[in-house]
């Protein structure tokens, strides 16, 4: 399994967001300005002071060790992760995985079987009127009443929280601005979905829950919501998203968590996870002019050289392409129509779920295997 | 905890909600003027007919419309507190809607709370019309009045629990719907809607005094006729309102 625990570096991207979020302050929804410079200030401060501290302070979500059972099915196994604050993490999985389970865990809608769960600091099953003041949440599958409209809804909503944001601007934001009179049952499925993100978002949450968030959304709708998650994170809101497009995840998330089969299969950053891939990099070029493959096949980072045509294949690892165009640079060689095919997340999660198939049958040999020892 | 429950904003979230209910009913009128329309008719049907507006011999010299005018009352609170409210609810429950509420700071029993209020609102807004009609076409108005008002408040008390209880209960809308509809059957009967009360063999007259409207009825007719009405019909009462309320809040799914 692949840890990857906050560094110093990791600190130094918050830092430059949190200044990116204070200076981009015009027009629209300036919602989380004030709130956020202060802890812009507390992050500089907290940073000379106690670095372990200042850790275990921005944590949004600890999840640790948890378990959730329905009945004979269990539902979660045993995931723990840690979320930090201004952070985009993704919970990835295929379906059934344990996903919406955790999530409704860390929401406080269920109440967890085992292991713990903190969420602001809370229980989020005990403390619910501190968690669902601070957490917003879109929840997969969830209507309102057909014929209560778009901007009642809002205000609705927005008079339940202490710190409301300002619901009108949110509107315009995430572009309902037309619909402000339309009727719940008349939204398109794009436009609905935009709302339940505008509800997590009223109360001016420090954490967004999202789930499934662009499930059924057509690829521009899904490419405009985004970056409106995108846009919410500039804003300080720390996000938790749950996805099983792995494009989504690799645009928007700092970390995610692979969940199989109600654990944890993998936890780490989208770059990482790839990179942990014994996948090679394939390039794919036709030079401008003829070059030896001998030469090519010699680089160390290079497995295999063939050719289809006019075509170079290179396969090699991950830095092949680097040491490839060093060496057609060096022999004044232009690389026309150059490709390269990189493993995704999208192979990266195949492989850890693969993987994860792949041990199982292992994991239930094992104690077979024992009692033939004896 | 207990203090941000309290305080004035919290409070003033019920109304907000109960307001909202509200206009959304008024906005989608059809299922509340069906409901209005059977009672109110069948009222004016039996005061303008003559042979239902005079006493009647089978009646003990009452008329049918003396005899029909409170049962309809206690029909209509029935179909308000029980068919319309499970409906409603439960495909609130269907959509997601009162999950989504409890993920809110804002909790899902304020709006089963709105709702209840907004459909006893319902029923005693069209009994008060029923009550009227019959005045003008000749009911003697209730002599124990305090009575008739009070006992008529716990039958619409006691089956608003009836229908929150089957909203807990049925696993979809639709088995809701389908359980408000069966259950209106042996509740209306106690009530005399087929055979009045005082027709009943005294075994089936005592079981009607069990039953929620059956009990309703007998507090009902004891004010009509100048009696406060007895402890038993009204403990009755309560005790159904007490029993499916506590029991509901135990078995509800928010989901």
């Amino acid at each position: 399994m692949l840890q990857l625990r906050p560094g110093p570096g990791h600190i130094g991207v918050g830092i430059h967001r949190s200044v990116g979020a204070g200076t981009h302050q015009t027009g629209f929804g300036f919602w989380l300005g004030g709130r956020y410079r202060l802890r812009l200030t507390r992050r500089i401060l907290d940073i000379e002071d106690n670095f372990d501290e200042r850790i275990s302070a921005v944590a949004v979500i600890e999840v640790e060790r948890l378990r959730k059972v329905y009945g004979e099915k269990v539902a979660v196994e045993d995931v723990s992760f840690t979320v930090e604050e201004g952070e985009i993490f993704g919970l990835l999985g295929p379906n059934g995985a344990g996903k919406t389970t955790t999530v409704e865990c860390v929401s406080g809608l269920r109440r967890p079987d085992g292991g713990s769960v903190r969420v602001v600091g809370y229980d989020p099953a005990r403390a619910r009127a501190e968690v669902t003041a601070r957490v917003g949440v879109q929840l997969q599958h969830s209507e309102l009443q057909p014929n209560l409209r778009v901007g009642e809804a809002l205000e609705l909503f927005s008079s339940f929280y202490e710190e409301p944001a300002d619901w009108r601007e949110l509107l315009d934001v995430l572009g309902l601005g037309p619909q402000v009179k339309t009727r719940f049952a008349k939204l398109s499925g794009g436009q609905q979905q935009r709302l339940s993100i505008a509800l997590a978002l009223v109360g001016n949450p420090t954490l967004a829950i999202l789930d499934e968030l662009t499930t059924g959304l057509d690829p521009a709708a899904r490419r405009d919501t985004w970056s409106l998650i995108e846009a919410v994170r500039d804003r300080g809101v720390t996000i938790l998203l749950v996805t099983h497009f792995m494009a989504e995840a690799e645009r928007l998330c700092d970390q995610v968590a692979v969940i199989d089969e109600g654990r944890v299969a993998a936890l780490g950053s989208p770059a990482a996870l790839t990179s942990r891939l014994e996948v090679n990099q394939r390039i794919r070029f036709v030079p401008s002019k003829s070059v030896d493959d001998a030469l090519l096949a010699a680089l160390p980072e290079v497995e295999s050289v063939s050719r289809r045509g006019e075509e170079v294949l290179v396969v090699g690892n991950t830095e092949a392409l680097a040491a490839v165009s060093t060496l057609l640079a060096r022999l004044g060689v232009l690389a026309h129509h150059l490709r390269v095919e990189q493993p995704s997340l999208d192979d990266a999660f195949l492989a850890i779920t693969e993987r994860a198939e792949r041990t199982q049958p292992a994991r239930h040999q094992y104690p077979a295997t024992r009692g033939g020892d004896r | 905890m207990t203090i941000a429950a309290t305080t004035p904003a919290r409070r003033h979230t019920f109304w907000k909600l109960a307001r909202t209910e509200a206009v959304l009913l008024l906005r989608m009128p059809g299922p509340l003027i069906w409901m209005a329309l059977l009672p109110v008719a069948a009222a004016v049907v039996l005061g303008v007919v003559p042979g239902t507006s005079r006493p009647a011999k089978a009646l003990d010299g009452t008329s049918y419309l003396d005899t029909y005018l409170p049962i309809l009352m206690m029909f209509t609170l029935l179909m308000s507190g029980v068919n319309l409210l499970s409906s409603l609810l439960s495909s609130y429950r269907e959509k997601g809607i009162l999950r989504r509420l409890s993920a809110s700071p804002v909790p899902p029993s304020r709006l089963l709370g709105a709702q209840a209020l907004i459909y006893l609102g319902v029923g005693v807004a069209i009994d008060v019309v029923l009550l009227v009609v019959g005045i003008a076409c000749g009911v003697p108005v209730p002599h124990q009045l305090g009575g008739f008002v009070l006992s008529l408040l716990l039958v619409a008390v006691a089956v608003l629990g009836i229908g929150v209880l089957i909203t807990a209960l049925a696993p979809s809308a639709r088995l809701a719907q389908a359980v408000s509809t069966v259950v209106l059957f042996p509740l209306m009967f106690f009530a005399g809607l087929w055979l009045p009360r005082t027709q009943m063999s005294p075994a089936l007259r005592t079981v009607s005094d069990y039953t929620p409207l059956g009990a309703g009825a007998r507090a009902v007719q004891a004010s009509i006729e100048g009696q406060w009405p007895s402890t038993a019909a009204l403990l009755v009462l309560v005790g159904y309102a007490l029993a499916c309320g506590a029991l509901a809040t135990r078995v509800f799914r928010w989901a």
